[in-house]
């Protein structure tokens, strides 16, 4: 009871901390705030290509540095082509007779001229084919997961060669996943039961910490501030600790024990909704987080831009570094956070039956 | 939640749990197992090296004991013995001291007796002697004296005057 109190702290802490923060940027009206706004926006977003960079260049063009990725569709068969074929939604891509363009960073059917046809709330009407692209997320999450198997399979490798002593690069990971072991697993979990998530709970651990990074460098990818991802990542929380769960778990859902029977009938819908609320709380907070952390730093470096003045300059820029610094942390809180909610969820699902005291 | 909704993309999240699956499975396989494995074998190394260690401390100190024990005991042995022999000694004295004034009570009693006895045996000889020696004057006084009646009397009286004395 005591450890659930101190996380809760520590999160409400820590989660009024970061909505300060977004709520001190307030952007407005003039045509330099507007650009860096849609800037801004179309950074948080994913996209077709992997665009590093962009300027406009003397004759007034935009000029990307970047390359293209693949664009598949479902669309009566599949459709692969690269997405250099939309000028970076700039134009029309024509595929075997069929045309599509983006519009809001969704690919659309369209005809010839590349027309979206708006209904009253302003949605598009086109239709949209079904979208497996590689985009700018997907090839951060593939780059992502093949360094984790890089990185972990040679720390596996260094123990044999070099008589049980991690070796390299692995000498800093060794740590961390002992303390994943030993400071969220086997507290939440239980000497009994961890075993069985603690390749999950590694490998979430690492892959949202260095997404996160990821997110901080100069790439700027917010993928973990991307509500699809969230989604999957707290899915499998989800079906983890549903499909694991024991009699006792079950029990304590539909037919609390140690309540009078008003009580447990009062308890079972909100318990059951509890099964739905806590994985839902972890996709939108690490979302809200990342995707908070992304707004504020970009918000602070587009001030340089709005100030244009040395000290007011200077001034943002100090403080887009100081928040940097704070995101780097953040990239490892939201991590460890993710991952200890994680535990503790799964925690739940394997309890043993124990005293009617709760 | 409607701009969360629009923002949802199926592609992402189709590719992101495929590859997060996928790179799960390759890192339990081919990481996770075997770093937890080689860790917990070392933490078990660690953890059984130490334990013998502790064991061989307290083998240490027992046989540290032991020998402690031994000599207190060896030295108590040793005081008991000493403690034994000083007593038979005394003992011995004692008994030797008893002895001796038994024996010497004994002789000396016997000697009184013998004395006593001696003195008895003395007295009789003697008596018999004055007895011999009393009738050989008597005869020779008798003799001499027995020459005539009156004076056999009168001897015969003062004789038996003596007589009475004794």
């Amino acid at each position: 009871m005591d450890r659930a109190f101190k996380y809760n702290l520590f999160l409400s802490i820590f989660l009024g901390f970061t909505s300060i923060l977004t709520a001190s940027t307030e952007p407005s009206g003039t045509d330099k705030k507007t650009e860096i706004k849609a800037y801004i926006n179309h950074h948080l977003k994913d996209s077709y290509d992997f665009s590093i960079t962009s300027y406009t260049d003397d004759q007034g063009q935009h000029q990307y540095i970047g390359f293209s990725l693949p664009i598949i569709l479902w669309d009566n068969g599949l459709k692969v082509f690269s997405s250099s074929k939309f000028h970076h939604g700039e134009t029309v891509a024509e595929v075997d007779g069929n045309f599509y363009a983006i519009e809001h960073n969704k690919i659309y059917k369209t005809d010839e001229k590349g027309t979206i046809n708006y209904d009253e709330h302003h949605h598009p009407k086109n239709a949209k084919p079904l979208d497996f692209s590689i985009t700018k997320s997907v090839v951060m999450i593939l780059i992502t997961g093949a360094l984790m198997f890089f990185l972990f399979r040679n720390l596996a490798r260094s123990y044999a060669s070099n008589g049980s002593i991690a070796k390299g690069a692995g000498r800093f990971f060794e740590p961390i996943v002992l303390y994943i072991r030993d400071d969220i697993a086997i507290p939440n979990i239980g000497q009994k039961h961890y075993k069985r998530y603690m390749s999950y709970l590694l490998t979430i651990f690492f892959f949202i910490w260095f997404l996160n990074i990821f997110g901080l460098t100069p790439l700027g990818v917010n993928v973990t501030g991307n509500i699809a991802i969230t989604f999957s990542l707290a899915l499998l929380t989800f079906l983890i600790t549903n499909f694991t769960g024991n009699k006792n778990y079950w029990k304590h859902i539909f037919w609390m024990p140690g309540v009078p029977v008003p009580m447990k009938i009062i308890l079972a819908p909100i318990e059951l909704l509890g099964v739905f609320i806590k994985p839902f709380s972890l996709l939108i907070r690490l979302y809200a987080n990342m995707q908070a952390g992304h707004i504020v730093l970009m918000s602070l470096i587009g001030l340089m831009f709005i100030f244009k003045s040395w000290l007011g300059s200077s001034l943002s820029f100090g403080l887009a570094f100081a928040i940097s610094l704070i995101e780097v942390l953040v990239a490892l809180l939201q991590a460890y956070i993710f991952t200890m909610l994680s535990a503790l969820y799964f925690g739940f699902a394997v309890e043993e039956h124990h005293d009617e005291a709760h | 939640m409607e701009k969360l909704l629009e923002e949802f993309s199926l592609g992402l999240f189709v590719w992101q749990s495929l590859a997060f699956v996928i790179l799960l499975f390759l890192l339990k396989k081919f990481a996770w197992k075997p770093i937890l494995e080689a860790v917990d074998e070392r933490e078990q190394g660690i953890k059984s090296a130490l334990e013998s260690a502790e064991k061989a401390k307290l083998e240490m100190e027992n046989l540290q004991a032991d020998n402690e024990k031994l000599l207190k005991e060896a030295r108590l042995e040793r005081d008991a013995m000493l403690k034994e022999a000083r007593d038979m000694k005394n003992r011995m004295i004692e008994e030797a001291k008893d002895e001796a004034r038994d024996e010497a009570t004994k002789l000396m009693q016997q000697a009184q007796q013998a004395i006593i006895s001696e003195k008895h045996a003395a007295i009789a000889e003697l008596k018999s002697q004055v007895a011999l020696l009393s009738i050989d004057i008597a005869e020779k006084v008798l003799k001499s004296e027995l020459a005539n009646e009156q004076k056999q009397t009168a001897l015969v009286e003062s004789l038996l005057k003596d007589a009475k004395i004794n």
